[in-house]
């Protein structure tokens, strides 16, 4: 008997409605990646050339020689975790009266559109070129690495803590407001909490993209341990830039355990 | 203590979610107002310490008016006001200590209530409120680990710590079982009798409004239709408020639940009157 009521079929609706804007687009997908790879030009001859002068290189980076320039590695190192640490604090403390004007739901009109157009200035530009900018405004050193990590970490964090603001219970805030407490007051209640283990966290994984940044900022000439590594690189100096690499690995190895542990406690 | 007179308000959708509005609240006494879903009960209340703002009409707490006050007026004025809200609204990363302490934001400075040093008399109160509410061993823990009932008298303790003269309770018992939800509005209204607090419950549940309030605000589509006691929600108010549905055993079941409230509210009064003599 069952067989005789027509069954009802179902498929779930496709995303595209139009049949043939949808396989239009496949097609053009399709034919745009067939050319792309097609017109990548590559030369298998430099290529297996490039290999053995590879070798050569990595070969020249062994063993790595940290004594003979162990003085400036120091100070580059030591440069670049100031730059690191500074540029992050003060880059953090400025981003959070902008990030706190960029969030919608708690600044008014003028404020958020005038907040969000610094953010979106501060991240349109990668670290590496405010660096080339702010070296040719004040000259070679620490200092134009410092401005450039800390426009790049406002950029940065503001952008996040303002979507993290606007992501917040609305619940929570309405009670406390309920209760006729100060802007501040309400802050400091009612967002902070909410918003707080989300920003350590982001902040100590900050604190790692700014040194490894710092490392790239040195080699435009904004100081730290990119400037030491540029250095041994032009001095063919392999081996000790090979002690570089490894120092700059080994530090970067230890914020990344460092901050998964501190992301843990916090939560 | 509460004075509404032709409180309007049109949502910027266009629709009209009060009209005309007039309602009198006085000292001491506890209101339930019921009615469907999106009758304007949560709209209401929130009018009335400007959560959501009105667009017509007046309200006034004792002689202040409300409707119309700048912003440093509305948060002294608020600060007179305690809600209780449908989820809690606890902030979660607070200590139990701190969403009871923030009740009193209004009356202390920035850089006190920030290093969490209130004055000695604010702590007192909020832990003899807590141990009112069987919360006291829980000071420092945080609002997130507590269950349903136990962050409600939490966020009974944050109202009530304001010393308001007025409270707004938006469906207290949403979100909890039918046990729970019982000793919450329990409670609530002894508490109000203790304190001579006036107050409007938004409650969805007819049965419990007809348990624990002495007068009922019926609500629909923004006006009022009812207004009066809970023994005379008849079939008929109920099928105004709600429309057409088979109400006779609301109404059986109240009666009986009445009888063995009853006796509870009694030993309840009785407990009240001896403290009070005391």
């Amino acid at each position: 008997m069952n067989s005789s009521v027509s069954t009802r079929r179902w498929q779930r609706p496709p995303f595209i409605k139009n049949p043939l804007l949808r396989w239009g687009l496949w097609l053009g997908l399709a034919i745009y990646l067939a050319l792309a790879f097609g017109s990548m030009e590559i030369d298998w001859g430099r290529v297996a050339e490039g290999a053995t002068r590879g070798e050569r290189f990595i070969a020249a980076f062994f063993p790595p020689d940290f004594t003979s320039r162990w003085s400036s590695i120091y100070e580059g190192i030591m440069e670049s975790l100031w730059m690191t640490i500074t540029s992050t604090v003060v880059g953090i403390l400025l981003s959070i009266p902008v990030g706190l004007g960029a969030a919608r739901n708690l600044s008014w009109r003028p404020v958020y559109l005038f907040c969000r157009g610094i953010l979106a200035v501060s991240r349109t530009f990668p670290e590496i070129i405010l660096a080339i900018f702010f070296v040719k405004l004040f000259g070679f050193g620490p200092f134009a690495g410092f401005l450039a990590l800390s426009v790049g970490t406002i950029g940065f964090y503001g952008k996040l803590l303002a979507e993290d603001i606007e992501d917040m219970d609305p619940v929570q805030a309405e009670a406390i407001k309920s209760v006729g407490p100060g802007w501040l007051q309400w802050l400091n209640y009612a967002v902070q909490p909410q918003v707080m283990p989300r920003m350590i966290g982001l902040g100590i994984y900050r604190l790692d993209i700014n040194f490894r940044e710092s490392a790239v900022v040195g080699i435009v000439g904004g100081g730290g341990i990119g400037a030491t590594l540029l250095t041994s690189f032009d001095r063919y100096e392999f081996d000790s830039a090979a002690a570089i690499l490894l120092v700059i690995i080994g530090i970067v190895m230890a914020m990344e355990y460092s901050s998964g542990y501190i992301r843990r406690w916090v939560q | 203590m509460l004075r509404i007179e032709n409180l309007e308000k049109r949502y910027q959708t266009g629709d009209l979610a009060l009209k005309s509005v007039n309602l009198v609240v006085p000292k001491g006494e506890v209101m339930a107002l019921i009615g469907p879903s999106g009758a304007g009960k949560s709209t209401l209340i929130r009018c009335v310490n400007r959560l959501v703002e009105p667009t017509g009409g007046k309200i006034f707490l004792g002689d202040l008016e409300l409707a119309h006050l700048g912003s440093s007026e509305l948060r002294r004025a608020r600060r007179r006001m305690g809600m209780i809200f449908q989820e809690y609204a606890l902030v979660e990363r607070l200590s139990v200590m701190e969403n009871v302490l923030s009740g009193r934001l209004g009356y202390v400075g920035f850089w006190r209530s920030y290093f969490r040093k209130f004055p000695q008399s604010d702590i007192d109160e909020a832990f003899n409120l807590l141990q009112r509410v069987g919360l006291d061993h829980m000071a420092d823990k945080r609002a997130d680990e507590l269950s349903g009932g136990q962050r409600q008298r939490v966020g009974i303790c944050r109202a009530l710590i304001q010393n308001p003269d007025l409270l707004l309770v938006d469906e207290p018992t949403a979100s909890l079982d039918p046990k729970t939800s019982r000793q919450i509005m329990r409670l609530i209204c002894e508490l109000c009798e203790e304190r001579q607090l006036a107050a409007i419950i938004n409650i969805h549940d007819v049965l419990l409004a007809q348990m624990f309030a002495r007068r009922i605000v019926g609500l629909q589509l923004g006006s009022i239709v009812y207004d009066g006691p809970p023994d005379q929600l008849s079939s008929d108010v109920l099928t105004q408020i709600y429309g057409e549905e088979d109400w006779e055993a609301t109404i059986e079941a109240t009666k009986d639940l009445d009888e063995d409230e009853a006796d509870v509210i009694v030993a309840a009064e009785k407990v009240i009157a001896k403290r009070v003599a005391d």
